[in-house]
């Protein structure tokens, strides 16, 4: 069906600005508050829990 | 020695931001979000199935913060910052005739439900059967949200079949590909 077909270039035209929306998003930057907090996450579970400083 | 998984999580930092901010539209919650699920991701490590897919774990824990979040104020949250909207125009136009500032306009005018779909289907290559597990719902429905998503985008673009079909000619393809016009021969 034409209709069908139709439909189906629509969507693909869609899909591929979607796409373009989507890849500007994933080439910015990542911040650099999420690299730091995923490095204190791991630097805490290193550090066993202590009582007091051992200095 | 085990590697640990969550050595994994940095890699897909980017891809879940661009998920946060096309749910919210907002670039500081979008960042406030992202924040909340690496901490969960991390704490709940033990949730995570090695072997499958990472990515996935992370959108799916990503969203059930956005929604929790959006159950508790009550609405959705609406596009204030203008972060989708606020164009990349400043990119020549070419002669594309599906201008991406205003696709991003009409994108941000979807309801969550929507844009969460077509950006798991549409843009980040999860089938329709990884994106209805991840939202929690029927396969069905996630093809009807995209579907649903599609025509009302092409309704807000006043995106006639005929117009689909000329702006699949071989320039804006190009354009939309970002290939150069390849001269026969």
């Amino acid at each position: 069906m034409a209709q069908t077909r139709d439909n189906t270039k629509q969507a693909q035209v869609i899909d591929e600005n979607l796409k373009r929306v989507y890849q500007d998003m994933l080439d910015q930057k990542v911040p650099d508050r999420f690299l730091d907090l995923l490095s204190q996450l791991k630097e805490q579970e290193q550090k066993p829990e202590q009582g007091g400083s051992s200095r | 020695m085990n590697a640990d998984p969550r050595d994994e999580i940095v890699e897909h930092l980017p891809a879940l931001r661009a998920f946060a901010l096309s749910l919210t539209r907002n670039s500081a919650l979008a960042d406030d979000m992202v924040q909340d699920s690496l901490v969960k991701a991390w704490t709940k490590i033990h949730t995570f199935e090695p072997g499958t897919n990472m990515r996935a774990w992370l959108f799916t824990i990503l969203r059930n913060t956005y929604y929790s979040n959006r159950r508790k104020a009550g609405r959705e949250i609406s596009d204030s910052e203008g972060v989708m909207t606020e164009s990349l125009s400043e990119k020549p136009a070419h002669d594309g005739r599906l201008q991406l500032a205003d696709f991003r306009r009409a994108f941000a005018k979807l309801n969550d439900e929507q844009r969460e779909a077509l950006i798991l289907v549409g843009a980040s290559g999860f089938s329709y059967e990884e994106a209805a597990n991840m939202c929690g719902v029927a396969v069905g429905t996630i093809k009807s949200r995209t579907n649903r998503a599609r025509a009302r985008l092409a309704e807000l673009m006043h995106l006639s079949e005929n117009e689909a079909l000329e702006m699949t000619d071989s320039a804006t393809m190009a354009v939309v590909s970002g290939n150069k016009v390849s001269a026969a021969g």
